[in-house]
Parts: structure tokens; C-alpha cells; sequence
């Protein structure tokens, strides 16, 4: 329970008030009001209502059921006039302040943060009002499609373009970027297991391996270009150079987490250097290559898509956004980034989710289960 | 800290001559095709000395040997007037401008967004999620698009561009700055959230028994004992400003910065500009990085630790 429930509550059942006594929208000059719409009315009466019965301490399904009534009365009135008037931005801002209220709440609230299901409910519901206030914000502010297109507009290029899309997909995602990065991982990460067995070597290698993890390895791009031509193995050369450096300097790391107590234990059972790497020091580095495999999933695609911007046959994520850019094209953009977006993020997960089943016996990962 | 980099002297130096060295071999390897091929053409069997050395002086490598790139990042620095537009300490400012600017927004909105996020648990549970995911979004590879679109914000007709009233070189650089903005606010949004976390309950508890506000305990607890994980932050935000503005220049218009050079370079086959402008980059991220380093050891010999 904090001090912001009641002052959300409150700030919603005023904005509600307020978007029943403004003009909702305009139609050519003309005002249009919300006081004849049924739904309108039920939402304000609702949020009100709450605010009274409930003396501002609404109970999380409440809030979360009228958020949910605000958006869908929010989007319908959309396609009900040209311009929004100030009623519609309150109105918008009282659905804003009743899923704060909501995820305020539910997070606020001791045993629901704990439960899986609550706990995922909190960032959607943060994600599907940003996704509201976008659209409403573009289509009810006339914002020129230049400068951003709506969700659903961007929504209708992804459909209307899958095969184009997928293409694309398939020529950047597929091609460049997992080559490269099982490549560039693989690399890093047998040159770390190498480089372990000399202290020199490491001392030498590691501070450079930092440097160079910080440098604009991108800008290698063009020349990755000029030395492999314009299809996908240029690309894929730039991912395994930016993916080479994070997994070296964390796979060194690793390999000298185990402790002496561990060493000497796997010592004491004559076992050798290469059981002792497979038994011992490869799976206590466990967490350190993910970590780098976590980082580099991110790294691959930009450097595959940024590598495109210097030269590729007719195809590719990178090749669409700067010819679609080039021609002001900017919803085939928005669904290029969107793909490339989803892409990321599907990558990063499963690399996330491999990790918890690789590493069960983590801390970090025991932790989340309770 | 110290004895642990001096240790590293020697192991360091060696690697770096291992790859300067590799870097005259793999020059010799990638131009001699082109340069055998050249010289048959004219009739010329080289002997070996005269093919390597051929290879290492060649004008349009296919690979430049280092100390053409030294030369070349010579000429194009020191012996030019930094205000010429061919001098690369000019296109150097362009990048580093917009590089520092979103830096420090960056960590201004880094720092704004733990602190909210470390006093309100609806924030937290619903932003940090976002704020990681933010992460997975190749953002920096659709930078130039996002420059384009902010740069029409902010050149266009609507209340924010008239409220700012920026001119189009203005404009570039904070469409520009924005890209570097989004790459560094990250670390600095984690790196923060755990730092003003860090006080132990029983130091928070002390303040709550002096009766402190959340405003004092932030003031007098959260932000000091933050300050390490803020500079540890910085270092990887600054370095990641710095590829966001190169990127954020690439394919869309720029006419001067780094990322232009490098692009400008590609399109005319210069690989000699392009290998400079490359090496300035890299003095410039670790340059950036010294600095916070130095800053840090200055507030924190301020703040009364020591070594």
C-alpha cells in the first residue's frame, strides 16, 4: 500500500470527468461529444463509482478491468473523428493513471509479486498501455506518417508483406548472422580454452581483448565488403569479428572461476587436463559464456543488419531499411524494425532459456525458483 | 590495481608487436594477387623483396599495412587545419559532439530512471522488464532510420520543433545524440538500480532512526554508496555512445563525422581513409574511457576513499 494508489485514482476520476465535459474530437470544425456515448459514459461512471465505493483504494481487478474498458473505449473513438480534442487527450490520461493504479497494486501487494503469472501481468499490461497511448497518440494527433506510423498501420505492412519479409529475414537472420555467430563464438571460445594454458599469453591477451570489446568494431563493415563481396559471408565475417572479442575475454574468465579446493579435488582423482576442462572448468565457465553468448546475440544482428548498409545483393533487413529510408517509405521501415526487434528479442530469449537448463545449479538461477 | 597492470607491461607490448606483425603478413598475403597480377600485365616478375615491399606501398590496398594507416592518419590530422573539411580531427568533433551529448543524456536519463525505479515498485516491476528488452532491439542497426525520423521531428512542423527551434546542423546532432543516448542509458539504468540498492538494511534502517526523509536517505546514502557503480557504468556507456553516433551516421546523409568517413571511404575504395578513420575511432573510445577512469579516481579520492 503506498501513497500514490489513492492520488492515481483520484487524478483518473478527474481526467474521466474532464473528458465527459470537452469536446472529444473534432469532425470538419465540429465538436464532437462524448456525453451521448453509452460506453463512455459506463467507463466514467465506473472509474468514478470506484473512486467513491472503494474511498480511492481500488482493488487491483477493478482498476485493471476499467484500464482495460478505457483502452478499447480510447481506440474506438479513434475512427470517430479527424482531429482530438481535449477531451480525448484526458481521456487517454485517465486510462494512463487507472493501469498505473493497476500495476501500482499488483506490485505494491506482497503475494501477488510473488506468483509467475501476476508478475508477467505487470510488464504487459506496462507494454500493451504504451502500445495504446502510440496509437492514440498518432492517429488522434494527426502525426505525419514521416515521422511515425501507428502500430496498426505498421501491423498491416508486416501482413501485407510477410513473403517479402521472410526473405529478408531468411537472408540476414539465417544466413548472416547465425553463421557468424557460431562461428565467432566457437572461435572466441576455443582460443580461450588455448590462450588458458598460458598465463602470458592471458595477461597479454586480455586487457587487449577489453580494449577491443569497446571499440566501434562496426566500422570494419566496409572492409569485411570489399574483402568477401556483397552476399551474406561479408556479413557474416563482421558478426564473428564483434562476437570473437566478448566471448574470449568472458570465456577466460570463466575457465578461472573454479577454485583451488575443486582443482585439487579433481587432482586428487588423477584426472587429467582435458577431464578436469570437460568436468570441472567448462561447466563452472558455464555462466560467463552465456553471458557473452547473451551479449553477442544482440551484437550479431546489428552487426549483420549495419553491414548490409554498405553493399548486398537485392535482399536483406539492412538492404530494405536504407533503400525504404531512401524513398521516405518509412511503414516498411517501422516493419522492418519490428522483425529485427522480435528477432532479437526471440534470440536473446532462447539463449536465456538454454542458459537455465544448462546452469540449474547456478545461485543466480536457483534463486528465481523458490 | 596498479602492480596488476604493471605486471601486464611486458605480456601486453608483446601482443601488440605479435599483431602488428600479423598485420604485415596478412598485408603481404591479401595485396600480393593484385599486385602479381598488376606487374604480369606489365610484363614484371618481381623477386620477393620487391613483390613485399610492392605489397606494403601499394596506393588502393586491399589491406594497408600499418604504417601507411600511421601516415595517412598523420597527414589527415596534425598537418591540417582542424576546421578543413578533409582534416579528420574535424570529422573526429562531429562524431565526438554528438557522442558526449548523448552521453550525458544518457546518463542523466539513466540515473532519473533508477532513482524512480529504485523508489517506486510499479516502476520497477513494470519498466525494468521493457528496459532489458529495450536491449535485445538491434536499435543501433536501424540508428540512421531513427536519425532521419528525428531529425524531420525536429525540422518539421510541430511543437517540439518550434519550441526548440534548432537549425539542420543542430538537428543532426541531436538526432544523432539520441542514438547514443538509448545505447548508454542502459548500463547506467542497471548499474544504478544496483547501486542505490547496495546500502545494507541496516544503514537504511540507521536512517529511518534518525528519522530521515527518502529525499535525505537518497541524498546522504543511496548516491554515495552508488557512485562506484555509476562510474563502472560510464565506462561501458561511453564507449557505447561513441559506436551509436559512428553508426548513426552511416548510410543516411551525413556529410561529415566519422561513420561519413568511413562510408565515403567504402564508396570510393579508399581503404587506407578508412583504416585511419578506424584507428582514430579506437583512440578516441579508449581516450573516452580514460577520462571517466580519470574522473572516477578523482571523486573518489574527494569522497575520502583509500587506495
Amino acid at each position: 500500500m503506498s501513497r500514490l494508489d489513492p492520488l492515481l485514482a483520484f487524478l483518473a476520476a478527474v481526467a474521466a470527468i474532464g473528458s465527459l465535459l470537452l469536446p472529444i474530437g473534432f469532425n470538419a470544425q465540429l465538436p464532437v461529444v462524448s456525453w451521448t456515448n453509452v460506453a463512455h459514459l459506463a467507463y466514467c461512471a465506473v472509474v468514478v463509482g470506484a473512486v467513491g465505493v472503494c474511498r480511492m483504494r481500488i482493488p487491483a481487478w477493478l482498476s485493471g478491468i476499467a484500464a482495460l474498458g478505457g483502452a478499447v473505449l480510447v481506440l474506438s473513438w479513434l475512427d470517430q473523428f479527424d482531429a482530438a480534442g481535449d477531451g480525448f487527450w484526458l481521456l487517454l490520461t485517465s486510462m494512463w493513471f487507472m493501469a498505473w493504479a493497476f500495476a501500482q497494486r499488483l506490485s505494491t501487494d506482497p503475494g501477488a509479486a510473488r506468483k509467475g503469472v501476476i508478475g508477467m501481468l505487470v510488464p504487459l499490461a506496462f507494454g500493451a498501455t504504451i502500445l495504446v497511448a502510440w496509437e492514440a497518440g498518432v492517429r488522434g494527433g494527426n502525426v505525419p506518417l514521416v515521422i511515425m506510423p501507428a502500430p496498426s498501420v505498421i501491423w498491416a505492412r508486416i501482413v501485407a508483406n510477410t513473403a517479402m519479409l521472410w526473405a529478408d529475414f531468411q537472408q540476414t537472420f539465417l544466413k548472416a548472422v547465425l553463421a557468424g555467430y557460431i562461428l565467432g563464438n566457437l572461435a572466441g571460445l576455443l582460443i580461450a580454452i588455448a590462450v588458458d594454458r598460458s598465463p602470458f599469453l592471458k595477461r597479454g591477451l586480455l586487457p587487449i581483448g577489453n580494449f577491443v570489446s569497446a571499440l566501434p568494431l562496426v566500422g570494419i563493415a566496409p572492409i569485411m565488403v570489399m574483402w568477401f563481396g556483397f552476399d551474406w559471408p561479408s556479413k557474416a565475417a563482421v558478426v564473428v569479428l564483434m562476437t570473437f572479442f566478448p566471448m574470449l575475454v568472458n570465456a577466460v574468465a570463466g575457465l578461472n572461476t573454479s577454485g583451488a579446493m575443486e582443482r585439487d579435488l579433481m587432482r586428487s582423482y588423477a584426472s587429467g587436463y582435458w577431464s578436469t576442462l570437460f568436468k570441472l572448468r567448462l561447466p563452472a565457465a558455464a555462466p560467463f559464456i552465456f553471458n557473452a553468448l547473451k551479449i553477442n546475440s544482440t551484437l550479431a544482428l546489428i552487426g549483420a543488419i549495419v553491414a548490409e548498409f554498405f553493399g548486398t545483393p537485392i535482399v536483406g533487413m539492412g538492404f530494405r531499411i536504407s533503400t525504404a529510408v531512401g524513398r521516405m517509405d518509412i511503414d516498411l521501415v517501422w516493419a522492418e524494425i519490428a522483425v529485427s526487434a522480435v528477432a532479437g528479442s526471440v534470440f536473446y530469449g532462447v539463449v536465456a532459456l538454454t542458459e537455465r537448463a544448462v546452469t540449474f545449479w547456478h545461485p543466480s538461477i536457483r534463486a528465481g525458483k523458490t | 590495481m596498479r602492480s596488476g597492470f604493471g605486471n601486464s607491461v611486458v605480456p601486453v607490448l608483446t601482443m601488440v608487436a605479435a599483431l602488428i606483425v600479423i598485420w604485415y603478413g596478412a598485408a603481404i598475403w591479401l595485396n600480393s594477387p593484385v599486385i602479381l597480377d598488376r606487374l604480369s600485365r606489365e610484363g614484371i616478375t618481381p623477386d620477393f623483396f620487391g613483390l613485399v615491399l610492392r605489397t606494403w606501398s601499394y596506393n588502393r590496398p586491399i589491406m594497408p599495412a600499418p604504417h601507411q594507416v600511421a601516415i595517412d592518419l598523420y597527414n589527415s590530422t596534425l598537418t591540417l587545419a582542424p576546421s578543413n573539411k578533409r582534416s579528420l580531427i574535424y570529422h573526429a568533433w562531429i562524431t565526438l559532439s554528438a557522442t558526449l551529448l548523448g552521453f550525458v543524456m544518457g546518463t542523466v536519463l539513466g540515473v532519473a530512471l533508477a532513482i524512480f525505479i529504485v523508489h517506486n515498485r510499479a516502476a520497477d516491476r513494470s519498466l525494468m522488464p521493457w528496459i532489458i528488452a529495450s536491449q535485445t532491439v538491434p536499435i543501433l542497426a536501424v540508428a540512421p532510420v531513427i536519425v532521419v525520423l528525428f531529425f524531420n521531428l525536429l525540422t518539421g512542423q510541430n511543437l517540439i520543433a518550434q519550441a526548440l527551434r534548432l537549425n539542420a546542423e543542430g538537428a543532426q546532432l541531436v538526432s544523432k545524440g539520441v542514438i547514443s543516448m538509448y545505447l548508454s542509458f542502459f548500463p547506467v539504468v542497471v548499474g544504478m538500480v544496483k547501486g542505490l540498492r547496495s546500502p545494507e538494511l541496516i544503514q537504511i534502517d540507521l536512517m529511518r532512526t534518525y528519522s530521515a526523509s527518502s529525499f535525505q536517505t537518497l541524498r546522504l546514502l543511496r548516491l554515495p554508496a552508488a557512485v562506484p557503480f555509476l562510474f563502472a557504468s560510464m565506462k561501458v556507456g561511453v564507449a557505447a555512445s561513441l559506436v551509436g553516433a559512428i553508426v548513426a551516421e552511416l548510410p543516411t546523409g551525413a556529410q561529415s563525422g566519422i561513420g561519413a568517413k568511413l562510408l565515403i571511404g567504402s564508396y570510393n575504395g579508399q581503404t587506407i581513409q578508412i583504416w585511419s578513420a578506424l584507428i582514430l575511432a579506437s583512440i578516441l573510445a579508449g581516450i573516452l574511457v580514460a577520462i571517466v577512469g580519470l574522473v572516477e579516481r578523482a571523486s573518489v579520492r574527494v569522497m575520502g576513499a583509500r587506495p
